[in-house]
């Protein structure tokens, strides 16, 4: 927005004054640069020198004796060991993807129905928001704990323990456990949707009614709206809804990952420590970037038919474009070859 | 199209009945004016099943935190207790140290908050007003600093903080959040970076020309109209911070050293421990940890949270609106 309008206002003074334009270009440039200095500050000490040094880490073995650090130089030994012979890590991070994979799109549509149906014409609608945001307030690691240790976490009236026997009796146990866990922990995992059912609604409250109106005069039913004009309005929204659930369930204190990754950084034992430690958060790390980009990646991958036709016809140009310079240059060679023989017959 | 249909079968019946089924259908299935009696039954009735849904864990919790160890094991009582007991909140406060915790709680979220407060609005200020080379990148930078999970930076600054001696202080949690990279930081600045971009840039201009250098014009001009904005950053800042417990168990607490720090939600987690101290300490007087003991605990250690959302409700709820995440 400000782009637009610098450029709309550029014109009017470049007329009289070209050279001041530079200077007050330079200068704004400066003042932002100085807004954003405890920012740059910050992504060097917080995030650029950790990120190297972790890497660092994680090529070592690193043991604390009381003299200092001890660093011995490893490779990628720290990994290979994590992946090949400890026992908690790969089952846990197997687990963490499978139930992601699960919950994170449970969340996201139920956090969707949630906001449609608020966004109906009812009444107490303020007090059904304050009860579905509720949750926002209480979702914290111990809590959430507490409350699965007790079985509160799971919906009574569902005869949950039917559901996961049927589906462990189906599914190999490796995937049917996180399955069941999604279940069992139903109503905790549908309490992460507080902020979402909020960006959803007054997403769909900003969809131009105007819209409806005019599909509706062209016969289109409810239905028919829903799929063509509110989710490809809303689909932004959808993707940051995607990456912001994955981004909450990564860093939360129920995730058996990241305490194993505390425990292995303050474990006594030689062969882990800080550098073992690292080499986990690399992998975790590298885990939970590939989910957000799958989630973010599946949803941007569709693209406008406008836009795909466009460059439908624009590869095709291209394509021509090719051929006809290889005929060009065919023709060219063939004209040589001929002119040659005809050369040599005339010889 | 009712109409039509109604019109097409050729009835015997009077006109009046006609009209009268013709109402009915109306009232069922709605009209374009309004929605029909079927489809607001449906959602009423699914928004209130699901919303009881959402309440129950907090119900259950409040009515287990009443009872005693044979309402527990007695099969028959199932919500009310026999007799609402609150000698479970006072061993559970007694446990966690309730009234320490409770402040040093307070004093890191809020602490923190306001560093969040003035590091985010000046930075999102800078994205939204100025052009400057590399701003994408450091567009890019935020948004990766938000989807890349702390566990990659957290041993290196670990190292760091401890040598510079500032592990198991605020400090350690003040830094960071002062810099723009505290707690899901990129949110807020994302927030303000919004907000900033919808001030009309004529007004800027404007005490441009009148002489105002600019800091003056943030100070006097975009800080004033962004209310709504630090409303919804102090509020979530708050809260996430004060629910965040793996980070300032490591950083501020301390996981190898205890430095006195500490907060509701770590007392929460280290709840059995705490327990078992306390009531060996007390001796005879403590009963042994039970169900209705840990859900007074959690309930006491959201109670504070709880009663800021009531209060604060409206803002709360309308602060995904007024922050303008989602665009015009």
């Amino acid at each position: 927005m400000t782009k637009k309008e610098t450029t709309q206002s550029k014109p009017k003074k470049e007329k009289k004054v070209h050279i001041r334009m530079g200077s007050l270009e330079r200068r704004e440039a400066l003042a932002g640069l100085t807004f954003m200095i405890p920012w740059f500050i910050g992504a060097a000490v917080f995030l650029a020198y950790p990120l190297i040094t972790s890497f660092w880490y994680a090529l070592n073995n690193i043991r604390i004796t009381p003299m200092g650090k001890t660093f011995r130089f490893l490779g990628y030994g720290n990994f290979t060991q994590i992946l090949l012979s400890d026992q908690q890590f790969l089952p846990d991070l197997v687990d963490y993807i499978i139930s992601t994979l699960i919950s994170v799109p449970v969340i996201v549509v139920f956090a969707l129905l949630i906001a449609m149906m608020l966004n109906q014409k009812i009444k107490l609608k303020g007090f059904f928001r304050l009860i579905f945001f509720l949750p926002v307030i209480i979702v914290s690691g111990p809590i959430l704990g507490m409350l699965n240790g007790q079985n509160a976490g799971s919906i009574s009236a569902l005869d949950t323990q039917a559901i996961t026997q049927a589906i462990s009796s189906v599914l190999p146990a490796i995937v049917a456990k996180p399955i069941g866990d999604v279940f069992s922990n139903m109503v905790t995992i549908l309490w992460y949707s507080g902020v979402q059912i909020l960006i959803f609604l007054s997403a769909l409250q900003k969809i131009n009614s105007s819209m409806y109106e005019a599909a509706r005069i062209d016969g289109a039913s409810d239905w028919e709206c829903f799929w063509k004009i509110t989710l490809p309005t809303i689909k932004p929204m959808i993707v940051l809804n995607l990456v912001y659930t994955t981004v909450f369930i990564s860093n939360n204190d129920q995730n058996a990952i990241i305490v194993l990754i505390k425990a292995a950084m303050f474990s006594g034992t030689s062969e882990k420590g800080y550098g073992y430690a690292a080499a986990m958060a690399w992998l975790y790390s590298l885990v939970v970037l590939l989910l957000v980009g799958l989630f973010a990646g599946v949803m941007l991958i569709r693209k406008d038919p406008y836009e795909q036709e466009v460059k439908k016809a624009k590869r095709d140009m291209k394509k021509e474009k090719r051929q006809l310079k290889r005929m060009r240059r065919r023709q060219a060679r063939n004209a040589k070859k001929y002119a040659k023989l005809e050369t040599k017959t005339v010889a | 199209m009712q109409r039509n249909m109604q019109s097409s079968k050729p009835r015997l019946s009077p006109e009046e009945r006609q009209i009268r089924v013709d109402k009915f259908k109306k009232f069922m299935m709605g009209s374009k004016e309004k929605d029909g009696f079927l489809k607001m039954f449906l959602i009423y009735s699914l928004l209130i099943c699901i919303g009881f849904i959402y309440v129950y864990p907090i119900l259950y919790m409040i009515s287990s935190s009443f009872m005693s160890l044979d309402d527990l094991l007695d099969s028959s009582i199932k919500w009310l207790p026999s007799s609402f007991r609150l000698s479970n909140y006072l061993q559970a406060a007694k446990s966690m140290d309730y009234g320490r915790s409770l402040w040093q709680s307070v004093v890191i979220a809020g602490v923190t908050t306001l560093c969040n407060l003035i590091s985010c609005s000046v930075i999102g200020y800078g994205l939204a007003s100025f052009n400057f080379p590399g701003k994408k990148v450091a567009f890019g930078l935020i948004i990766l600093t938000f989807v890349l999970p702390s566990q990659i930076t957290m041993i290196p600054t670990y190292v760091l903080y401890s040598n510079m001696k500032i592990l198991g202080t605020l400090w350690a949690f003040i830094l960071p959040a002062l810099t723009g990279m505290g707690i899901n930081a990129p949110i807020f600045i994302l927030i303000f970076w919004q907000f900033f971009r919808q001030v009309p840039r004529v007004l800027v201009e404007a005490a441009h020309i009148d002489g105002a250098g600019y800091f003056k014009s943030f100070f006097r001009i975009s800080l004033p109209s962004a209310v709504p904005a630090f409303i919804t950053v102090a509020l979530f800042s708050f809260v996430w911070y004060w629910n965040e417990s793996y980070l300032t168990e490591l950083y501020v607490h301390g996981v190898m050293t205890e430095s006195g720090w500490t907060t509701l939600i770590i007392q929460l987690s280290n709840f059995q421990a705490n327990y078992s101290t306390y009531a060996q300490s007390t001796g005879a007087g403590a009963t042994s940890l039970n169900e209705s003991i840990s859900m007074a605990g959690t309930l006491l250690s959201v109670l504070p949270l709880m009663i800021m959302y009531f209060v604060l409700q409206r803002y709360f709820v309308e602060s995904v609106d007024r922050s303008g995440i989602t665009g015009e």
